[in-house]
């Protein structure tokens, strides 16, 4: 009996107390960043779900179980239809202008030797630099009268051109200080995507008669870069998605409405007119646009095993 | 078949002249794109020096006539208190950080190299929260904030952050790779997991808790978003939204001195760029390596 049950447990008292010991310490590791995971990020979906089926205003004191009716509202709300289409919009201008501007700069800058560094640190400096800060720099650059790129194009013989108070301009204009802003992120993503193609692929397409620079990049360049182009374009999407403080400093949603983004209808909706109920419907909106891309990138990721 | 006349041409004299062009052609777009990317700092740095006279005859130079840059920058600094902003910046990004690593260290420690109930479940969660910008959770804190009456505190302006998901997901990866037979000697020789985590596994993942550092120190230098939400205490705003009051403020259309104030606010995160230039494009694009 006793020699049975030392045979059971016999070599093992040390490291069933090892293991004990790992559980607890696992544990014990883990409980920080589980207890904030639960308060700033489970908890709080949890009570944003519950206030979207509500009347809930903040500071108010009444609040309704109204189910759907927030979500049905923000679907046939045409403020928001047209933030969505705008943001939509802003996301179809920044990501090929941002991806493809980025790879052209890529290829370029990769195969100077004594130059490079010089223009991975200018292009790279609009990602370092405070964007809030920037905008104001870039209003007045864009100034109707005072600005230097209206004075450029006084100079060329155009007619001054109002780019952030005229409507059909103001959005496409956002969408260029966008571009501005990530240009340098999205070139230094390529730029280690090219790094880690084998020089010899080039040596053996000269080999075989494949040495023009296009038809290189078609053969060679192109499809080798294909997991770090996807990549770099779901990143630039979901960023730009995010368009947030340009609108917040420079347009505020105008002029006539021709710049107003979804996040910026979450925030007024949330944080300025305190129809929390509401804002909580259009926050899953957002985050449903989010998911939606994550899961492109994910699917996508997992592709690269094939290449 | 007519492809075949093609190569014979080719003499040293037009091979030189062709590198010659595509040169040319090369440097050409690169200086293009590096015209539109440096233009806004150019002009800051040219405008926040130039008096009132010359901004507002709206001529082309990049020289003043006339320097008037104390002038601008006085009136900006006595007008909004611009270094305690980047105090403010220096405050956030720092305390953020200091939790950040505090919490996910151990965490993604757990994660890598433990086995304890509830593993996997925590990782699935870690991975979800990736997807989960911090303007989701943005309502539910901000009611329970004003509930608490902490709103307007470098607390409130700092609590989402400190757990950052990225960063166990980051060093979780980083730990995998890190060999068990040293954790296993270093058990025998009577180490406590506390002491193996901050001695010997932290020290060895010291290149990505300085990318994640850059990483997060930008970002949160950057944020508009939350502290916008917050912070209405000028006292306390971070760089960005310092920026944001004093644009609003009566400052209207003195370029001089916005472009002051913006030159006084961009500059920290540009320099330490410049100075440790590697550092600052690896951490900002470590989100890329995954």
């Amino acid at each position: 009996m006793t020699l049975a049950l030392a045979s059971a447990s016999g070599p093992a008292p040390a490291a069933r107390r090892r293991l004990r010991i790992e559980r607890v310490t696992g544990l014990g590791f883990a409980l920080p960043a589980f207890v904030l995971l639960l308060l700033t990020i489970l908890l709080p979906l949890a009570v944003l779900l519950w206030l979207s089926f509500t009347n809930y205003e903040f500071g108010g004191v009444d609040m309704d179980w109204v189910g759907l009716a927030n979500f049905r509202k923000a679907l046939a709300d045409p403020i928001i239809r047209r933030s969505l289409v705008n943001t939509l919009l802003y996301v179809a201008i920044v990501v090929p202008g941002g991806v493809l501007g980025a790879l052209l700069i890529a290829v370029l800058v990769h195969r100077r030797k004594r130059t490079r560094s010089v223009y991975e640190v200018i292009y790279f400096l609009p990602v370092t630099s405070t964007l809030i800060a920037m905008a104001t720099v870039w209003q007045f650059l864009l100034h109707p009268s005072l600005g230097p790129v209206n004075g450029v194009l006084k100079w060329l013989g155009l007619g001054p051109v109002a780019f952030l108070s005229e409507p059909s301009t103001a959005l496409a204009t956002l969408a260029v200080i966008g571009i501005w802003q990530l240009l340098g992120f999205n070139m230094i993503l390529f730029l280690a995507g090219l790094t880690a193609i084998p020089r010899d692929l080039y040596e053996a397409a000269d080999i075989d008669g494949c040495s023009g620079g296009i038809d290189r990049f078609l053969t060679i360049t192109w499809p080798l870069l294909g997991p770090t182009t996807m990549f770099v374009l779901v990143t630039t999407m979901i960023t730009a998605f995010k368009i947030f403080d340009t609108v917040a400093v420079m347009t505020r949603g105008g002029p006539v409405g021709s710049t107003e983004v979804l996040l910026y209808n979450v925030y007024l909706e949330g944080f300025q007119y305190f129809h929390t109920g509401y804002a909580a419907a259009l926050t899953f909106i957002f985050l449903a646009f989010i998911l939606v891309f994550s899961a492109v990138q994910t699917f996508a990721l997992d592709k690269k095993v094939h290449y | 078949m007519t492809d075949l006349v093609l190569p014979a041409p080719v003499t040293p004299v037009r091979s030189a002249l062709r590198r010659f062009l595509s040169l040319v052609l090369i440097h050409g777009v690169l200086i293009a794109g590096a015209v539109f990317m440096l233009a806004p700092f150019v002009w800051m740095l040219v405008t926040s020096i130039k008096p009132p006279a010359e901004i507002f005859n709206a001529e082309i130079s990049l020289w003043p006539k006339q320097f008037y840059g104390l002038q601008n920058y006085g009136f900006a600094m006595e007008k909004a208190p611009l270094l305690r902003f980047a105090l403010n910046g220096v405050i956030l990004c720092g305390g953020i950080l200091i939790v950040q690593l505090l919490v996910a260290i151990p965490c993604a420690y757990a994660l890598a190299k433990l086995s304890f109930p509830g593993r996997n479940a925590l990782f699935v969660l870690v991975l979800l929260g990736l997807c989960i910008p911090v303007q989701v959770p943005a309502m539910p804190l901000y009611i329970a904030l004003a509930q608490l009456g902490l709103l307007n505190t470098y607390f409130a302006m700092m609590v989402p952050f400190f757990l950052s998901v990225f960063a166990i997901f980051l060093f979780r990866q980083f730990f995998r790779s890190f060999p068990d037979d040293i954790i296993n000697a270093a058990r025998l020789d009577g180490m406590s997991e506390f002491e193996i985590v901050w001695r010997i596994v932290t020290p060895s993942a010291w290149p990505a808790i300085a990318a994640f550092s850059v990483f997060s120190a930008v970002a949160h230098w950057n944020d508009l978003y939350w502290p916008l939400i917050v912070i209405s205490d000028a006292r306390l705003a971070p760089p960005p939204l310092g920026m944001m009051f004093f644009a609003d403020a009566e400052t209207g259309s003195n370029y001089g001195a916005l472009t002051a104030a913006a030159t006084i606010l961009t500059a920290p995160l540009v320099i330490a760029f410049l100075v440790a230039r590697r550092r600052f494009i690896d951490g900002i694009t470590v989100t890329g390596v995954k």
